[in-house]
C-alpha cells in the first residue's frame, strides 16, 4: 500500500481544521461529553463572555461523580446538590441534552457513551475527565481535557493540539484462563511504568486484543491514562461493528452498512509505522494486584510485596518506603495474605454488565466473608436493569453484597460511598492514589473475579485456583 | 489571564514524584462551581493531619517558604485526574512557577490555560535547586521571553517551551478569543464535513 497510515494517524488528519507554523494544530471535535464536576466554570466562563455553545447536538452531558447509590434522588450533601443543579441549569440554558438523575439513560459518563452509540470509530471524543480514554476501544481518539478546554470545546467546538507520537502496544498471544483485560493493563503499566505513555497516544495492538469483547477493550483503554497516555485506541473490526449495531445513536438500516464499511476502513493499514513499539507476552499475565500508591505498583497475586532494597535509584526507594507506609504493608509479606475489609465492584473500569457477570460467576451460592463489606454499583441504570433482568442482583445479594444504584461512587468518593481511614479495600476501580476513595483510605486495584474472590475469602486470593477448587 | 515574562521568587521544594492530582487537591474539595479560593486546599491531606491541624514536616507549611512563587517537584508531577482544580489551587496559593523533570499532558495543558509555567528541567537541575532551597530564602529568576531560569549564586539553565504556549504565557491571551478570529475556517470544515 501507498504511505501506510496508523489509525491515530488518520484521524487526526480528517479532524485538522487548521494548521500554521509555530502553533499546534486546530482539531475538529466530534463529539463533548459532559458531567457536573468539571464543567460549572466552563458554562460561568460562556455566560461572563457572553458565548454561545456553538454545537449543542454534539454535546451530551450527564451527572455521575456526585450521585448517591442508595437512594438516588436524595443528595444530602448542599455542595454536591448544588453542582447537580447547576449542570441541570446549564444543560437548560444552553440547549444541551442532558441523562439527569431520573433519566433511563443516566449512568457513568464512559459507561453509557459507549451503550448509547454515541461513541463511534473515527470520532474525536472529549470529556473533562482522564477516562474518557475508555471510548478509544471503539477506535475513536478519545481523550481528556481540564476545564478551561470545555470552555473551548464548548464555544467552538474545536482544541488547538499539536499533533502526538504515536505507540503500538503488542500483546503477543492469548491471556491464560482466569486472567482478565484489567489484569492485562494492570501488568503493562506495572511493566512499563506509570508515564511510559506521557506524551503519546496508544494504539493496543495483537492476538488477545482482537479476541476481547469491546468490554474488555474498554477496561484495557479506560487505564491509558494510568500508564501516562491522554488517549489508547483499538482499531474496529467486526466486534466494534456488531456491539454498536441497532443502538440509539447509531445510523439504522443501509446508512449503518454504510457507516460500518467507512469505519473498518480507519483501522491501521498494513505496515504502518509508528514512534514507539512496546511488546508483552499475554500468557506471562498472572491476575494482579496493586500493592502500592500508584497503577504502577502491581504485581501478581501469587508475588510478594516488593522491597525498597529491590532498586537503586534514591527517588523510587522513597517512593516505596512511602507506599508501604500508607498502605500499612511489610516488604516480602505474599499479598494473598492482605486482609481486606471492604470490596467495590464499579466505576467506569469495570461496571459493565460482563463484568458483573463475571463477578457473580465466582460469588454464587457463597457468602461474603463476615469481615468484608462488600458493595456493587453498575455502570448506569441500563447496566442494573439488564442484571436486574438475569438475576444478577439475587446472586450478589444471596451472597451478602448490597446491590446499589449507578454512579462512580466509591472509585472516588464524591458521593457518600467512603472508605474509613485506614481500612482495606480490593476494588475494580483504576486509582489507588493516596486517599482516593477516603482519607487514609487502602485501595488495591484488582479485577471483578479478583474482588469477589477476595470478598468470600477475606483476602486476596488466586482466582485460578479459587475458580478450579470450586470446580473440581 | 494574567501575562506572565519574568519573575523573582522564593522556591519552595517538594521532592516526590508522581504527585497525582488527588494529591493536589482531595476530591473533598471538587464540589465547588467557582473558580477561585482553592489555595486553602491546596495539598490537604500532606498538608493538614486528621484533626485539621498543620503537619509542620510538610514545606508548605514551614516558615522559610511562606510566600514561595516557584514550586520544585519530581517527576511526573500532576498525573492522574484532568481536574483543573489542581493548577487553580496551586495558582490561588500563590505559586507562578513549577519546576520538574517531567509533568503529565493534561496537567501541563491546563497549567498553560491558567498562566502558570510549567518549566521542565533536567533531574540533575532539579535535584540542583532542592538542595539550595534548603537555604533559607533561595530565591530563583525565571526569564520566559528569554527561557531563562538562574539565582544569584551563578546557577542557571536554558529551558525549552514550545512556541504556542510561551506566547500564551507572555501575552495572557484568552485562547477562545483568539480560536474565535478563526470561526471561518471552522464554518468552512463545518461544511465539508456533514
Amino acid at each position: 500500500m501507498h504511505n501506510p497510515k496508523n489509525i491515530i494517524q488518520k484521524i487526526w488528519e480528517q479532524h485538522v481544521v487548521h494548521q500554521e507554523e509555530g502553533k499546534p494544530d486546530l482539531l475538529y471535535i466530534d463529539l463533548h461529553l459532559v458531567h457536573e464536576v468539571t464543567s460549572p466554570q466552563a458554562f460561568e466562563g460562556l455566560r461572563l463572555n457572553g458565548r454561545k455553545v456553538r454545537r449543542p447536538e454534539l454535546t451530551f452531558a450527564t451527572m455521575d461523580h456526585n450521585i448517591p447509590t442508595r437512594q438516588r434522588q436524595v443528595i444530602n450533601d448542599p455542595i454536591s446538590k448544588k453542582q447537580v443543579d447547576t449542570l441541570q441549569q446549564n444543560c437548560e440554558e444552553f440547549g444541551i441534552t442532558l441523562a439527569d438523575i431520573h433519566h433511563p439513560d443516566n449512568g457513568i459518563v464512559h459507561v453509557i457513551g459507549p451503550e448509547l452509540g454515541l461513541t463511534q470509530p473515527g470520532k474525536t471524543i472529549v470529556c473533562g475527565d482522564s477516562h474518557t480514554s475508555t471510548h478509544g476501544a471503539f477506535g475513536a481518539l478519545a481523550f481528556g481535557i481540564g476545564t478551561s478546554e470545555v470552555e473551548h470545546v464548548l464555544a467552538t467546538q474545536t482544541l488547538w493540539q499539536a499533533p502526538p507520537k504515536t505507540m503500538n502496544v503488542k500483546v503477543n498471544g492469548k491471556l491464560g484462563t482466569g486472567v482478565t483485560a484489567k489484569d492485562l493493563i494492570l501488568a503493562i503499566i506495572g511493566k512499563f511504568g506509570v508515564r511510559f505513555g506521557t506524551g503519546y497516544v496508544i494504539e493496543y495492538t495483537g492476538e488477545a486484543i482482537r479476541g476481547f469483547s469491546m468490554e474488555e477493550r474498554m477496561t484495557v483503554c479506560n487505564m491509558s491514562i494510568e500508564g501516562g497516555a491522554r488517549a489508547g485506541l483499538i482499531s474496529p473490526d467486526e466486534t466494534t461493528v456488531e456491539y454498536l449495531r441497532g443502538r440509539k445513536h447509531v445510523p439504522q438500516g443501509e446508512a449503518f452498512e454504510e457507516a460500518a464499511a467507512h469505519w473498518k476502513a480507519l483501522a491501521t493499514d498494513e505496515g504502518a509505522t509508528y514512534d514507539t513499539v512496546v511488546e508483552i507476552d499475554a500468557a506471562e499475565v498472572e491476575p494482579q494486584v496493586t500493592w502500592g500508591t500508584n497503577p504502577g505498583m502491581c504485581i501478581p497475586v501469587t508475588a510478594n510485596v516488593p522491597s525498597p532494597d529491590e532498586t537503586d535509584k534514591p527517588s523510587e526507594k522513597d517512593e516505596i518506603v512511602r507506599a508501604l507506609e500508607y498502605m500499612g504493608l511489610q516488604a516480602g509479606q505474599p499479598i494473598s495474605d492482605v486482609k481486606i475489609d471492604h470490596v467495590f465492584i464499579g466505576s467506569c473500569t469495570n461496571s459493565r454488565l460482563s463484568d458483573l457477570r463475571k463477578a457473580a460467576e465466582i460469588i454464587r451460592g457463597k457468602k461474603v466473608n463476615p469481615s468484608v463489606t462488600a458493595i456493587v454499583v453498575p455502570g448506569s441504570f441500563s447496566v442494573k436493569l439488564s442484571a436486574e433482568k438475569e438475576g444478577l442482583d439475587q446472586v450478589f445479594k444471596d451472597a451478602g453484597f448490597e446491590w446499589r444504584d449507578a454512579g462512580c461512587s466509591m472509585c472516588l468518593g464524591m458521593n457518600d460511598d467512603i472508605i474509613p481511614s485506614g481500612e482495606r479495600c480490593a476494588s475494580t476501580s483504576n486509582r489507588n492514589f493516596e486517599g482516593r476513595q477516603g482519607k487514609g483510605a487502602r485501595t488495591h486495584l484488582v479485577s471483578p473475579e479478583m474482588a469477589a474472590a477476595a470478598a468470600i475469602a477475606g483476602h486476596f486470593v488466586d482466582v485460578r485456583k479459587f475458580t478450579a477448587q470450586e470446580v473440581g | 489571564m494574567e501575562p506572565l515574562r519574568t519573575l523573582q521568587g522564593l522556591v519552595c521544594p517538594l521532592n516526590r514524584t508522581n504527585v497525582d492530582t488527588d494529591q493536589i487537591i482531595p476530591k473533598q474539595f471538587l464540589k465547588r462551581i467557582e473558580r477561585s479560593g482553592f489555595g486553602q486546599f491546596l495539598f490537604y491531606n500532606w498538608r493538614f493531619d486528621d484533626d485539621g491541624n498543620p503537619n509542620p514536616d510538610f514545606p508548605l507549611n514551614q516558615p522559610q517558604y511562606k510566600g514561595a512563587s516557584i514550586l520544585v517537584a519530581g517527576e511526573n508531577f500532576g498525573c492522574g485526574s484532568s481536574r483543573e482544580h489542581a493548577p487553580w489551587a496551586i495558582q490561588d496559593f500563590g505559586f507562578k512557577v513549577i519546576i520538574a523533570p517531567s509533568y503529565a499532558d493534561i496537567f501541563k495543558n491546563n497549567t498553560v490555560k491558567n498562566g502558570i509555567l510549567a518549566i521542565q528541567a533536567s533531574d540533575e537541575q532539579v535535584q540542583t535547586i532542592m538542595k539550595k532551597a534548603e537555604t533559607e530564602g533561595y530565591s530563583l529568576t525565571i526569564n520566559l521571553e528569554e527561557q531563562k531560569v538562574y539565582d544569584n549564586e551563578g546557577f542557571q539553565f536554558q529551558f525549552d517551551i514550545a512556541p504556542y504556549p510561551k506566547e500564551m504565557l507572555l501575552n495572557g491571551w484568552d485562547e477562545i478569543g483568539v480560536t474565535l478570529t478563526y470561526e471561518d475556517k471552522i464554518e468552512q470544515y463545518e461544511l465539508t464535513h456533514k
